[in-house]
């Protein structure tokens, strides 16, 4: 038994059925993810004053990831186009590329992006005791200013040890930067590139901390939408990645051999799937990085 | 194949499918694993029958605990403490955790596990490819997929049961921030929980939808057969279309959802923990800032559509059976199809109207009370066409005609009273008491289980060969038609006394109770509801004894037993692999009932139009009433 239609066109609808298919699919992935950006406004509407924070993420990284999600946009378009002009062999490279380009953003998010995070600590005060850290804070300037407060103390964790052990009174935090010089303007804005924490170390009393964690998505709102988001979409780009590869291997050349219309529908498809995660991280990066 | 058919198949395109192929498949492939529609629908069918009694019992055992609270159940309380472990009915007593899994689970299983599948998957996959003369789905495997994501969704979701704490215990709507806090702690696996399973097995069970949501709505758009225009569609087919869409695009926020209150209970976050949450007398250590609505919002996005997903299937079914009984066509067969359309889409903003007590201030108050009151236009508007197809026909009291025929007056009650609902100053009054359970019952059990009922009698004959017989369809069609009303009548009554949904003692301290209704007080009405209930468990014994006898023994009958005139009767019964032996050609529209200057009372939609049709102005069907 065939199933009409599986690669060439209906006439009265035009389009063959994975076409329609892919199309429904990602309608539904549009949800998915519009549940979770509606999630993130939100709780970014919610958010108290001060405690959405700005300017945490590696901008210029983010931007390279982006840049290199929209080259493999590129050559997985080119790689159809020359499977429709038949030429095997360039279809071959261009897959390659856009394989490899989605293990570069995974490799970068895994092994750079993501771990960062987990090495770098926040103390947030307790808000009677905020005037006592003003020295670091600069409170009263961003006051005068109209800019947000600010409610946490952040850097590297010096003395892990004195997360559990309560006979430890105090924290030390390597700073970061914004911290030591609060009240200079160049931090009133995020950095563009990623300036690590300082040697300069601040002792904070365990009493006036309400929470010490790390950057990990129970931190705070601002990181568990991070986390969620950025990892589901991360699972849609290793799917991406794994259909790519399937179809870049030998199996599939037996597949155009056979039909060679067959595997340009197939890479259509998943080229729009493609585009459409691709598409996602284009929301992801101003949200998260840039505003 | 019957004198009708091979008459027809005479005009018809001479080509012939499932003639190459034809290498056997093993047994596992062809029943188990098979890829074929068919058989995958009657695994949905089959495993969707059994949750929705699986489903039923669970509610059978929390009623007793309502007529009797505290009372040890004699007998069946010693099998179940031993079948669900330690803590759950010691000494036949039904302890408050367990009765708040019952419930929860109840829901759960009865939408999702039980209606869903059998309306939409069984039923879809069954018919549709045959109502629209296509061999197959468009993706086969992915169908498959589909069921296996299913099945493991269920499996997950009834293992549930027997991991340390029980099944989940929040209520089918698992609302935030009690969900977030359950099955937490010392005593419950960080996984292996009831409330992380139920997460898990939802994730996979709207992975199933998802998959047989783009599969249908793929077929009906691609493989409709020649010349089966889409107002030639027959209405279950759109019914079927539409629901399809909602599963589509309703599902994936709540599975948005599902993934942030996953993240709460395993990965430390606080997506819907508020700020200065205090549990047991403790402040919970958590960065707070989330937001509780924010789970009620996403939860509802999916939560009303889905009541849609579980009433249009079976409008789909009474109106398949009503045509074939009324020998008449459907009335207002385009208004129908305008009013599934409308309901979709209306269906997509009105799920505030389930949040009404969160106080979410006029403005947006009113925006959902009109929605609300907007979408019953065309719900009257499907029922009325209904009713009206119905005057004048020379109706046969066949049994699927039975069940569709309850179905109407059933759906009207829930109908009508869901309109005191959608009013806000009304359901400040009603919301979460037995009026809102009896409300949605009347919709959701004599309305779309009737109509699955009627499904399954009238298109068993294409799945087996064989009908079902007629004597213990009707002992199973009367009783659950009383106990059904029984069961939930006196429930609206006990909801404006102000018993509310989730008591487990069933209202005993409940002092507004003690008014007597009819005799009884709101309370001791817990006692004659839940022996209808039993009683209605027993009335389903004829069903599964028929269902499963009738394959065997049940009256041998031709391909089209109704004398309808759907394409799916045009198929060998049992139809093989490929479905049709000739590929059909649509002439005409689904109801062709009754046409004029005919012989036989039904026209198939394969019969090519005759000259004297042509020429003969065929009378609207509208004016046929007159
Ligand atoms: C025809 C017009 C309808 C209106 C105006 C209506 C209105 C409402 C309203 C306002 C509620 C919320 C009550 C509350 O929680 O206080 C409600 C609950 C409910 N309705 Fe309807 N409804 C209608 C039809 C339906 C249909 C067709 C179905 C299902 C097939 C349905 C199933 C439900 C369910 C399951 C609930 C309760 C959910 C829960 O809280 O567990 N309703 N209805
Ligand atoms: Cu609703």
């Amino acid at each position: 038994m065939e199933i009409p239609y599986t690669i060439s066109t209906r006439p009265d609808t035009g389009l063959w059925n994975a076409k329609v298919g892919i199309w429904l699919f990602l309608a539904s992935e549009v949800m998915l993810f519009g549940g979770l950006f509606s999630a993130y406004i939100f709780l970014r509407l919610d958010a108290l004053p001060g405690e959405w924070p700005h300017g945490l993420l590696n901008v210029p990284v983010g931007a390279m990831n982006t840049a290199i999600l929209i080259i493999s946009s590129v050559t997985v378009v080119l790689a159809w186009a020359a499977l429709k002009m038949r030429r095997y062999r360039a279809y071959w490279w261009y897959m390659l590329v856009t394989i490899l380009c989605g293990i570069i953003f995974l490799v970068v998010k895994l092994t750079y992006e993501w771990p960062q995070k987990f090495e770098h600590y926040g103390a947030k005060l307790k808000p009677e005791a905020l005037a006592k850290y003003e020295k670091y804070l600069g409170n009263e300037r961003r006051t005068e200013k109209g800019l947000e407060p600010r409610v946490e103390i952040t850097g590297h964790l010096e003395n892990h040890e004195a997360l559990a052990d309560p006979n430890i009174k105090e924290f030390e935090i390597g700073l970061d930067p914004v911290y030591v010089e609060p009240n200079n303007p160049a931090n009133d804005r995020p950095h563009f590139f990623y300036v690590p924490p300082t040697d300069h170390v601040a002792k904070i009393d365990k009493e006036d901390v309400e929470r010490n964690t790390s950057f990990g998505p129970w931190h705070n709102q601002y990181f568990a939408t991070y986390f969620t988001i950025t990892g589901l979409h991360g699972l849609h780009v290793l799917g991406g990645v794994l259909v790519f590869t399937y179809m870049w291997l030998p199996v599939s050349k037996k597949v155009y051999q056979r039909n060679p219309e067959h595997l340009a529908n197939r890479v259509e498809v998943s080229g729009l799937f493609w585009h459409f995660v691709d598409l996602i991280w284009i929301f992801v990066f101003p949200l998260f990085y840039l505003l | 194949m019957d004198a009708s058919t091979s008459a027809a198949a005479h005009h018809e395109s001479h080509e012939h499918h499932g003639e190459h192929e034809h290498h056997e498949l093993g047994w596992w492939r062809k029943y188990v694993f098979s890829t074929d529609h068919k058989v995958i629908g009657i695994w949905y069918g089959v495993c969707g029958l059994l949750f929705l009694f699986f489903g039923f019992s669970l509610m059978m055992m929390m009623r007793f605990q309502l007529a009797y609270p505290g009372h040890a159940m004699p007998v069946i309380g010693g099998v179940l403490s031993k079948i669900f472990g330690p803590g759950t009915m010691d000494g036949g007593k039904m302890a408050p955790e367990f009765y708040n899994s019952l419930g929860a689970m109840h829901g759960t299983i009865m939408i999702f596990l039980g209606v869903v599948p059998v309306a939409f998957a069984a039923f879809g996959n069954f018919v549709v490819p045959l109502q629209i003369g296509a061999p197959d789905m468009t993706f086969p495997k992915v169908n498959a997929a589909s069921f296996w994501a299913f099945f493991v969704g269920a499996a997950v979701m009834v293992a549930s049961f027997f991991v340390p704490g029980g099944a989940a215990k929040s209520g089918w709507t698992s609302y935030t921030p009690l969900a977030d806090i359950a099955d937490k702690g010392p005593h419950y696996h960080l996984i292996w929980n009831g409330q992380t399973m139920w997460i898990l097995g939802f994730i996979f069970l709207i992975t199933s939808s998802l998959l047989g949501a783009v599969n249908f709505i793929t077929t009906i758009i691609q493989l409709r057969a020649k010349g089966l225009t889409w107002m030639r569609l027959p209405f279950f087919v759109w019914t079927q279309f539409v629901t399809a869409f909602l599963l589509l695009l309703a599902f994936p926020p709540l599975e948005a959802a599902l993934v942030m209150q996953f993240m709460d209970r395993v990965a430390g976050t606080s997506f819907f923990l508020p700020t200065g949450l205090v549990v047991n007398g403790a402040a919970v250590h958590i960065s707070g800032g989330g937001s509780p609505l924010l789970w009620q919002h996403l939860f509802w996005f999916l939560g009303h559509p889905e009541v849609y997903v579980l009433i249009l299937p079976a409008f789909g079914i009474v109106a398949e059976i009503i045509a074939n009984n009324s020998r008449k066509p459907l009335w207002g067969y385009k208004s129908l199809v305008f009013s599934v359309l409308v309901i979709g889409f209306l269906s997509f903003i009105v799920w505030a109207h389930h949040m009404w007590l969160t106080g979410m201030g006029s403005t947006v108050s009113a925006f959902f009370q009109t929605t609300t009151l907007l979408i019953s236009i065309p719900s009257v508007i499907v029922l009325s066409a209904f009713f009206i197809s119905l005057w004048g026909g020379s109706i046969r009291f066949t049994v699927p005609m039975l069940w569709a025929t309850a179905f109407l007056p059933m759906f009207g009650i829930g109908g009508l009273t869901g309109i005191p609902l959608a009013f806000n100053s009304a359901d400040l009054y009603l919301h979460d008491t037995y009026y809102v359970i009896a409300h949605f019952h009347y919709i959701v059990a004599p309305g779309t289980i009737f109509g699955l009922f009627a499904g399954v009698y009238y298109w068993y004959p294409k799945a087996t060969g064989r009908m079902m017989n007629e004597f213990w369809s009707k002992v199973h069609f009367w009783p659950s038609l009383i106990c059904m009303n029984v069961i939930f009548l006196p429930m609206f009554l006990q909801g404006m006394l102000g018993m509310h949904r989730r008591w487990y003692d069933g209202g005993q301290g409940w002092t507004i109770g003690n008014e007597h209704v009819w005799g009884l007080s709101g309370f001791q009405w817990n006692t004659p509801i839940s022996w209808a209930a039993w009683t209605m468990g027993l009335a389903q014994i004829p069903f599964i004894i028929n269902f499963f006898w009738s394959i065997k023994h049940g009256k041998k009958v031709d391909d089209n037993p109704w004398e309808a005139t759907t394409l799916e009767w045009t198929a060998p019964n049992r139809p093989p692999h490929g479905n049709f032996v000739i590929t059909p050609v649509a002439y005409r529209g689904p109801y062709e009932y009754s046409l004029p200057g005919r012989e036989k009372d039904f026209t198939m939609q394969n019969e090519p139009v005759e000259e004297t049709e042509r020429t003969r102005r065929r009378p609207e069907p509208e004016t046929v009433l007159a």
